[in-house]
């Protein structure tokens, strides 16, 4: 992995008519990164996906890859593969057939297709199928057949539209190991657009969050999950209990509280997960309204000037009634530190 | 009367009464009377041998058979792409296109056919076969749009980026993705147009003129001079032969999926 930008995003800005869909988006990918872009529906992701692929031109900006500059240059010649959400594949083609499509546009020898053809199909596990026809193959089996076809074109960067979102629970985990299996085995530099954060986390090398057309934060899986930045980042990754900090004190409804322990002037906000909020002692009360458990812990709804509080224990510990006072703090050391808290 | 037996009753008459006419016909025509009667006099096939033999209806059904063949090839080379630029984009007045395209079938053929010969041919003496031809592509058009609309919409249209991202240019795309798709449409809306301007009376009889006529306007012609059953011979033939057509269409491409 070199440290270049094997694919690099320059103020992109897209639009579809007068709707600006992303605005002036810098992004960078090294060679051979597996990318995962993360938000939810409406945030751009999958329109910053398709302008990489050349299916959008872009309003202003520039797309470079590899060194040159394809922002203009047309979807057909841009080397770049597509696993669609749909997997669009050719209804009327053999499984062999829709994955020698682009092998025989590139009017290659037809021992040559049928060997890429057959490794392709292999490495998928689909040989035994390549007679049939795509809609006689399961959901599963049909984006490996996407998969092989955008594979055996050797793309220089493979994007995936929700490669996993379509896929029952068993099928999911099965095509995740073989995105990462390909992935090493070739080194393609790969993108994929997903919904889900339990996707991105587990598959891709870096996550770019987006949110409203704009990249709201870029980072290793463990600085999202641990590290978000931002209130939507915090709250997407499962932060649960999210306060503004205004002055180095927490802005709430009753008046601004003080914080043990000093925090960065750029301090936005802090943000606890459940399990981060300490229960019995501290310097707030709050009173029960509702448990939950979930095996190995109970979750715990609580009443408190701050708001309202969720807070998690280890079901091994004693319940604690309904209706109870109990005390309890949010540690500062311990909060995600949001520098943005839009 | 219950509805158990009234129920069957009126499938019965319904049935006998679309499919009752045949039979008579194809009676009628193996009849070795001299005059067009039900029941046939006698059994012969003089009368299918002549409708060979009768020189006007050699000639009038060559010029339906290329009304037909050729007037639904014209209004499917414009109906294709017609019906992919209404399906995949969003063209301004792109509802008000469909409802324009599909006018012909909505107004009277009369009407259609007067229309014609009063403001294209009598003014500006237009060629009657190029008038024939011209009318019958309108009249297919709107059955072309329709049919090949309804295989595009069942077409994801996915496929065709699919195949540019793969290195196939856009028309490309279009004649490797998109048209084997819709073939099976395409050949029914061929079979439906086919038909319907065969079949196709109001407006021919209005632009058929001396030395040129439809079969249909030919055979309307020959009943008023001449009552002998090579008519009805003849109105069998064609029948079996839209039988075959349609047969042969369902046993293919399963043609009932799209009409």
């Amino acid at each position: 992995m070199s440290d270049a930008a094997f694919l690099s995003l320059e103020k992109l800005t897209l639009a579809y008519g007068d709707t600006v869909a992303v605005k002036d988006l810098d992004l960078s990918i090294r060679k051979g990164e597996l990318v995962a872009f993360l938000g939810p529906s409406g945030c751009g992701k999958t329109t910053t996906m398709r302008s990489i692929a050349g299916l959008l031109t872009p309003a202003s900006g520039a797309i470079r890859l590899d060194g040159a500059d394809i922002t203009r240059v047309s979807a057909n010649k841009r080397s770049v593969g597509l696993v669609f959400q749909s997997y669009a594949l050719f209804p009327h083609l053999t499984v062999f057939e829709n994955v020698a499509f682009g092998l025989r546009l590139k009017k290659l020898p037809a021992t040559e297709i049928e060997s890429k053809v057959t490794a392709g199909l292999k490495s998928v596990g689909l040989s035994k199928f390549s007679a049939r026809k795509p809609g006689e193959l399961s959901g599963g089996q049909q984006q490996r057949v996407a998969l092989a076809r955008s594979m055996v074109m050797e793309p220089k960067v493979l994007l995936l539209d929700e490669p996993l979102s379509n896929l029952d629970a068993r099928l999911r985990l099965e095509m995740r190991t073989e995105l990462q299996r390909v992935q090493k085995e070739t080194g393609v530099t790969m993108i994929f657009v997903t919904h889900d954060q339990g996707e991105a986390l587990s598959l891709a090398d870096r996550i770019v969050v987006m949110l409203n057309g704009a990249i709201e934060q870029i980072g290793t899986p463990e600085d999202i999950y641990n590290r978000p930045i931002s209130r939507f980042v915090a709250d997407f990754v499962g932060f649960e209990n999210i306060f503004a900090v205004e002055g180095g004190k927490l802005a709430v409804g009753n008046g601004p509280i003080d914080l043990s322990g000093s925090l960065p002037p750029d301090t936005a906000g802090l943000a606890w997960r459940p399990r981060m909020v300490t229960l019995g002692s501290g310097p707030f009360q709050g009173t029960v309204r509702g448990a939950s458990f979930s095996g190995s812990t109970r979750e715990y709804l609580l009443d408190t000037p701050l708001g309202a509080i969720k807070a998690e224990e280890d079901a091994a510990l004693a319940a604690r009634e309904t209706g109870s006072t109990i005390a309890f703090d949010l540690p500062v050391d311990k909060a995600a530190r949001l520098k943005k808290f839009g | 009367m219950t509805p158990r037996v009234f129920s069957p009753l009126v499938l019965f008459l319904v049935i006998g009464f679309l499919i009752g006419p045949f039979f008579i016909i194809v009676a009628a025509s193996l009849s070795g009377g001299e005059t067009l009667a039900f029941p046939p006099q006698g059994f012969s096939l003089k009368w299918v041998a002549k409708v060979f033999t009768v020189e006007s209806f050699r000639e009038s059904f060559a010029i339906s058979m290329l009304l037909a063949i050729g007037g639904t090839a014209a209004a499917l080379v414009l109906g294709v792409p017609a019906s992919y630029a209404l399906s995949r984009y969003k063209l301004p007045f792109g509802e008000t296109i469909r409802t324009i395209v599909s006018l012909p079938i909505i107004v009277p053929g009369i009407i259609v056919g007067l229309a014609l010969l009063r403001y294209i041919v009598v003014p500006f003496g237009f060629n009657i076969t190029l008038t024939l031809f011209l009318a019958h592509t309108a009249l297919v058009l709107p059955y072309a749009v329709r049919v090949v609309s309804a295989s595009l919409n069942n077409l994801r249209s996915d496929i065709e980026e699919a195949a540019v991202l793969l290195g196939s240019s856009r028309a490309g795309a279009f004649f490797r993705v998109v048209m084997p798709n819709i073939r099976s449409g395409i050949l029914a809306a061929f079979i439906l147009g086919f038909v319907t301007s065969f079949n196709q009376v109001p407006v021919s009889l209005f632009l058929s003129g001396p030395g040129v006529r439809t079969l249909p306007i030919d055979m309307l012609s020959y009943m008023e001079i001449t009552y002998d059953p090579s008519v009805a011979a003849l109105s069998a033939l064609l029948a079996f032969m839209s039988i075959g057509i349609v047969f042969l269409a369902e046993r293919f491409l399963g043609f009932s999926r799209y009409v």
